[in-house]
């Protein structure tokens, strides 16, 4: 599909294809909302479901069952009526929710009388000494290049960091015929204590089995070593990896570091539209502030999946479906829909596990809070020891440190940074991270190039003053 | 019993940072009130320019006298804010537009203003290599250049402290009341006395104005910005155009500022703007027209500040006309960066001498009345 193509307005914006995005698209589109999906990946799933029904890998087993139930909700989504583009990268939003979309080159404004926001999450940084070194990646990278492109991981692998996720990855790369050398497990050991009186409430969730099952299988391939202060060295790229452990340093020769601390809301998009966000003190990330329906303090916004706040995939499709049901409710108030209160309850049962993962899970406060020479800014190169300096003198919050030091002003737009900023300067100024706050996010939350915006269609007042 | 100043600056931009600056240079004890943080708004993140060129005749006294400060801005203020002098082109895209141009720099010089030079196609050329082939020439202010707008901002803020200036952030006027001899300022956290008060408002100025029952046509406007990835350096000067709405500047880091003047869509009351994209896609076809070598740049960020502009397009600065003890400065119509430092010291002595040497009558509030 072309930009040309699209509607100049639409019922409901769907942004981002994954569980959330499908599944609301799905079921507002069946209910005849016209409805467009806007994702900027080649094809749908988002980065739980990421290549399903194009990923080359074919063995159902590497990838595990709860990869391929992404499968029934995009075909769904296809079958619904939704109009569904892919490699469309959504760049604006705006408090009126005028739709800012790129495909192939071609910008457009796009109005939506509905917009439910599906970015989902991305990964929290992880900034150690050396991080940013090739050979030094992200461990959801590395699941996303196994997923889109079948790659697995040659040479001596690291993974280090804690999270369901990592050890979901570790699985699928050993099934995959990686070799891993260690996992270096950062998981503090006094989170156990703290999660204790959340593991009732786990033992009752899905994820209790499954978890398990998942740490058995890892652990009976890869020796797994409690660290608490990891670095990566090397010269152009990386060549080794030291890490404290409880009885003293020890070193291991590698080719490849996959770091994994958990995934945080991607806030960008929602917070360019003006969105409230709150900090989330379990989760230690900021979230948008929703209501029983994921609606957000910006009317006709809503933001569902793991971009209202960590939850899982599962979780994600119930959010979408309940965020759709309050669309559908508002603008096709006699469709039949099923039962609000049924999705509640699959939500709720699906969010029970979570407080005890969250708090298990809880990075240690030295991998959030970098020191010394460490990179906290990866676009401009700004270090650890520049901020928290910066904020002694007096610099207060995460825009004014903007100005200061460039950092969050490269391409990522914040993103490899923002959390890592608030924290350090809460920290230095005994503050809080809601106290402090986040950037001010300025759209484009995507970058286009000149040509592109330059492509957007002419307004009815410009095309005369050219005439005339 | 309320605190007691000299004088009350009501407003954190670069014109209330340099007035306050300045009364502290002439041993008067300040205390500035700003309803956000210095430099939040239009003084914070405007285009930087520091430009001469191309004003508006009333306000060119101003401009020079403020071009004397930033050619020395680090002895006033201990830091460089950013300051490059590589001029200003105002770019002509056909001969009738350079024939204007070579008018109004005709008239300049009758009148004894000498920083606007003509130029013709190869100096143009020399000056803006990448600029496209189809423009005639233009005119050319050489000492012109641009600064970091929030580093200078944060740079008179400091410096106005350092020499005995208060600043209190975060806090909003909400009443001005002549009590005897002097003016006590409501704010959201207490009272301040002082004989003097500096309106130095900006977006939020035809409020106080109001206060003083002097109101003031001001409309709130949001000029659109944004900024490209980093290039290798291909322009030193500033350039603007007249025909269509641009500024254009490289900055040292590679990064390139494009603006000129499109608006978003502000809520002062909110501290927000709304951007109008389809406007900064007519900005875009400009540049992409203008500098071809831009074409593939990636826009990385857009934004607005908000702040005032009024009626005739030219700021407000002299005494109040109804509130003895009061002067105005607001109002800089998009264009007030530059002036902030000269400014600052105009309203400064203004209030230490009440009379000044730099011709500001034409921009005395008294004009707005009926």
């Amino acid at each position: 599909m072309n930009a040309s193509d699209l509607a100049s307005s639409y019922e409901l914006v769907v942004i981002g294809g994954g569980p959330a995005g499908l599944a609301a698209a799905a079921l507002a589109a069946k209910a005849g909302v016209q409805t467009v999906l806007f994702d900027e990946n080649p094809g749908v799933g988002g980065q739980i479901y990421r290549g399903i029904g194009t990923t080359p890998v074919r063995n159902r087993a590497i990838l595990g069952e709860d990869y391929w139930a992404g499968a029934a909700l995009a075909s769904e989504a296809r079958a619904s009526g939704a109009t569904i583009v892919n490699g469309a990268t959504v760049w604006s939003l705006d408090p009126n929710r005028l739709v800012g979309v790129s495909i192939s080159g071609q910008a457009r404004m796009i109005q939506a009388q509905r917009v439910i926001v599906a970015t989902g999450s991305m990964e929290r940084p992880f900034p150690i000494p050396g991080w940013t070194l090739p050979g030094v990646m992200t461990a959801g990278a590395a699941q996303t290049a196994l997923k889109a492109q079948g790659l697995v991981p040659t040479g001596r692998t690291i993974i280090a960091g804690c999270g369901p996720l990592l050890w979901l990855l570790a699985a699928q790369l050993l099934r995959a015929g990686a070799g891993i050398e260690a996992i270096l497990d950062t998981t503090p050991r006094i989170n156990w204590l703290k999660a204790a009186m959340h593991l009732p409430d786990f033992a009752l969730s899905p994820y209790w089995s499954k978890g398990l099952a998942l740490l058995r299988e890892v652990k009976a391939k890869v020796p797994v070593i409690a660290a608490h202060r990891i670095v990566a060295h090397g010269k152009d790229k990386l060549a080794e990896v030291v890490f404290a452990t409880g009885t003293g340093e020890r070193r291991m020769t590698a080719d490849l570091l996959l770091l994994h601390h958990g995934v945080v809301p991607n806030v960008n998009l929602a917070m360019a539209a003006g969105v409230a966000h709150r900090w989330n003190g379990r989760q230690l990330c900021f979230e948008p502030a929703v209501d029983a329906d994921f609606g957000t303090s910006v009317h006709g916004i809503a933001v569902a999946g793991d971009g209202a706040g960590i939850a899982g995939g599962t979780a994600a499709a119930e959010r979408g479906r309940i965020a759709a049901l309050a669309v559908i409710q508002t603008l096709k108030p006699g469709a039949t829909v099923p039962n609000m209160q049924m999705m509640r309850q699959t939500l709720a049962r699906e969010e029970m596990g979570r407080a005890f993962l969250d708090a298990l899970y809880q990075p240690a406060p030295s991998f959030r809070r970098p020191v010394g020479d460490t990179i906290a800014c990866r676009c401009e190169e700004v270090t650890a020891k520049q901020v928290r300096d910066t904020a002694d003198l007096g610099c207060e919050g995460p825009n004014q440190m903007k100005a200061f030091l460039r950092c969050g002003m490269g391409p990522c737009q914040g993103r490899l940074c923002g959390l890592t900023i608030t924290e350090l300067i809460a920290e230095q100024r005994r503050s809080t991270p809601q106290e402090v706050g986040y950037y001010r996010l300025r759209p484009p939350v995507k970058p286009i190039t000149l040509a592109e915006l330059a492509s957007l269609p002419k307004t009815e007042a410009e095309r005369k003053a050219v005439e005339r | 019993m309320p605190r007691t100043a000299d004088v009350v600056v009501i407003g954190g931009g670069i014109h209330g940072c340099s007035t306050a600056l300045h009364l502290a240079l002439r041993g008067l004890k300040p205390v500035l009130i700003e309803k956000d943080y210095a430099g939040r708004h239009a003084s914070g993140v405007n285009a930087g320019g520091v430009r001469q060129l191309a004003r508006d005749h009333a306000e060119i006294p101003l401009s020079v006298s403020s071009m004397e400060i930033w050619e020395r801005i680090e002895d006033l203020v201990g830091d460089d804010c950013g300051f490059e002098s590589h001029g200003t082109v105002l770019v002509a895209e056909s001969d009738e537009e350079l024939a204007g141009f070579r008018a109004r720099v005709d008239d300049l010089r009758l009148k004894g203003f000498t920083h606007e030079e003509l130029i013709g196609r190869a100096e143009l050329r020399r000056l803006v290599p990448a600029v496209s082939e189809h423009c005639p020439g233009g005119v050319v202010s050489r000492r012109d250049g641009a600064a970091d707008p929030f580093r200078a901002t944060q740079a008179f803020r400091r410096r106005a402290v350092e020499q005995g200036a208060e600043m209190i952030e975060g806090v909003t006027v909400t009443g001005l009341a002549r009590n005897g001899n002097v003016w006590r300022v409501e704010t959201s956290d207490g009272s301040i006395e002082a004989p003097k008060v500096v309106n130095a408002a900006g977006a939020w100025a035809d409020r106080i104005a109001a206060m003083l029952g002097e109101p003031v046509p001001l409309t709130v406007v949001a000029p659109m910005l944004m900024v490209t990835s980093r290039l290798p350096a291909f322009i030193q000067p500033v350039v603007i155009l007249r025909g269509r709405k641009l500024s254009f500047k490289q900055l040292g880091n590679g990064t390139v500022v494009i603006g000129g003047g499109h608006l978003a869509t502000p809520y002062r009351d909110r501290n927000e703007t709304v951007l109008d994209w389809e406007k900064l896609a007519i900005s875009a076809r400009t540049v992409w027209e203008l500098f071809p070598v831009m074409r593939q740049a990636t826009i990385v960020r857009a934004w607005a500040g908000i702040e005032a502009y009024m009626a005739d397009g030219i700021p407000v600065v002299g005494p109040s006309a109804t509130s003895e003890g009061v002067f105005h400065q607001f109002g800089f119509s998009t264009h007030g960066f530059q002036l902030g430092p000269g400014t600052g010291a105009v309203v400064a002595e203004l209030v230490a001498t009440e009379s000044t040497n730099v011709p500001i009558a034409d921009l005395a509030i008294t004009r707005f009345k009926a």
